[in-house]
């Protein structure tokens, strides 16, 4: 399988060269996996929303969870404010959490807004049939995604070299000044990528064993999960807060793939072909 | 809002444009533009329930026939507030009349495919041999909240009337109509597999938390399935019939809930 660190030269320029990056199946495994996340985002807010709270240990603290949206409501009961409240602090999020605007502009009791749930009217049962539909690609794409990342050795790309890690500062400088590597260089994730990547790689794991840690059968199972996450609405929280941080990395992988040369950058992933400028001499 | 009101759908206000708009993340939004249902459709859903004959394949095969228990907790983990859910408080007449009688006349039916059709009073019931089991209760919303149930084994009563070889499923019939609707349709069912209904801690509790089971937690008498989401366990049971086929029952889909969109076999 070819990967960046077998990266073969394919075409020899004065100034520049094109090589492979991305293996096939590495292509194929990242927009599966990319279609699979958005769809399992948007239909796990819905779920999220239909007890918009979250506590640690295995029973929901109904009284002082420590993360919730929650609609302000008048003395008819229309929501007049979104609120979202983190150990015990509240913000007002009228609009995007807690209460948002419907079609006919008023306010209504959503946690996350409709526009970023799926389906976007309330509907649980339909936001578990796309989540647990979708859990499924997601998860026998990942397998094939680590089988190859062990077997086909990818995981050698991804993995930080005590020289990596000596270079952050570095690497964070060389960053912040949106600097960004050519000549040989390129032909490696920097520490800062492997790094990020890494986490990532170990992130979809945990989050799906959270995930299963929520069935009731699954605990039935493996009653071990329960302990490694310390109860089932722990788990709940985990697998939330993992979800948070993967779109948070998305944020981050987006802006540097713009950043960095997005046409070059997308066409690597779809195609595989990347174009390397040769180090100034 | 109520929870109630949450687990239903409100009015579809969606276009596919604007799912599309919201989906809008470049390569994302491609594959799915092509799709020309949307996210509610009969078609859409169709197969999206693939996955659950998947989930529950692997989950069947990971907790073998019968021997896994749902995990047991100490007194200490009670929760202090146990939140009631789906009907509360019925007012259907006939369920209201056994309520104000103490369900001094409330019986037990258990009839369909098997050979012994019973009656069973709450005092016929309190004299078998029973389970108390401290197990945590998961809502398909997404809380958990942990109880003391004791009751009578399930597969005792179904082995005292003798299923009948073509039995294949247990249904729990309710007294509690949820959602008002001109067909009957409204009225509270749920039905199992065998499996679920002959594991040791599926019980029927008419006792919660070291007290008679009160009426917003099912009274007098409810269904634990310990291995499901909150929704398959019936309050208010009437009659239990054995059945072949749970196509012909209300809406079809084996259950109140399940014919309102949710999965079947509520395993996660």
């Amino acid at each position: 399988m070819t990967s960046i660190s077998s990266a073969l030269p394919v075409r020899h320029a004065p100034t520049a060269r094109v090589i492979v990056r991305h293996s096939a199946l590495v292509r194929v495994c990242h927009w599966v996996n990319a279609i699979c996340f958005v769809v399992l985002l948007m239909s796990g807010m819905q779920i999220f929303n239909a007890d918009p709270q979250l506590t640690w240990g295995q029973t929901t603290n109904f009284t002082r969870p420590f993360f919730s949206l929650s609609a302000r409501e008048n003395d008819n009961g229309d929501p007049t404010a979104g609120v979202t409240t983190i150990f015990g602090h509240a913000f007002d999020t009228t609009g995007f959490l807690g209460a948002s605007r419907g079609d006919d502009g008023e306010l209504e009791e959503h946690g996350f807004p409709s526009w970023a749930t799926l389906p976007s009217y309330q509907d649980l049962a339909m936001g578990r049939r796309w989540h647990f539909f979708f859990a499924w690609i997601l998860v026998l794409n990942g397998l094939v995604y680590f089988v190859n990342l062990i077997l086909g050795r990818h995981i050698r790309d991804l993995w930080p070299s005590l020289a990596d890690l000596r270079a952050i500062p570095h690497a964070i400088v060389d960053h912040l000044r949106l600097r960004f590597p050519s000549g040989d260089e390129a032909l490696h994730y920097n520490v800062l990528q492997k790094l990020a990547y890494l986490s990532v790689v170990i992130a979809f794991p945990i989050l799906i064993l959270a995930g299963l840690t929520m069935s009731p059968a699954v605990d039935a199972a493996f009653p071990w999960l329960l302990t490694l996450f310390h109860g089932r609405q722990a788990a709940r929280a985990v697998h939330f807060l993992l979800a948070t941080y993967l779109v948070l990395f998305i944020v981050v992988h987006l802006v540097m793939v713009v950043l960095s040369g997005p046409i070059n950058n997308l066409r690597s992933m779809i195609t595989g072909r990347y174009r390397i400028k040769e180090a100034q001499q | 809002m109520s929870r109630e009101r949450l687990l239903r759908p409100t009015q579809p206000r969606l276009t596919r444009r604007k799912l599309l708009i919201g989906l809008g993340v470049g390569a994302a939004a491609a594959p799915l533009s092509a799709c020309s249902f949307d996210t509610g459709s009969p078609a859409a859903l169709s197969i999206l329930e693939k996955a659950e004959t998947l989930t529950k394949a692997v989950q069947r095969a990971l907790l073998g026939p019968q021997t896994a228990l749902a995990p047991e907790f100490p007194p200490g983990a009670i929760s202090s507030y146990f939140k009631p859910n789906g009907s509360v408080d019925p007012e259907d007449p006939a369920y209201v009349a056994l309520r104000q009688g103490g369900f001094k006349d409330w019986k037990l039916e258990v009839g369909g495919l098997v050979e012994r059709p019973m009656k069973l009073s709450l005092a016929d019931l309190r004299a078998l041999p029973s389970r108390s089991q401290i197990t945590r209760h998961d809502c398909v919303e997404g809380w958990s909240c942990i109880g003391q149930w004791k009751g009578v084994q399930l597969s005792a009563l179904l082995n005292a009337a003798g299923l009948k070889p073509q039995a294949r499923y247990i249904a729990f019939f309710c007294a509690d109509t949820l959602e008002e609707t001109t067909d009957n349709t409204g009225r509270y069912y749920e039905t199992i597999g065998l499996i679920d209904a002959f594991h040791p801690q599926t019980i029927l509790a008419y006792e919660m938390n070291y007290a008679p089971l009160k009426v917003e937690h099912g009274a007098p008498l409810r269904l634990r399935v310990e291995r499901q989401l909150g929704y398959k366990m019936a309050k208010y049971i009437m009659r239990i019939e054995a059945i072949d086929d749970f196509a012909r029952i209300s809406r079809g889909r084996g259950g109140f809930w399940e014919d309102r969109g949710y999965e079947w076999y509520a395993g996660i």
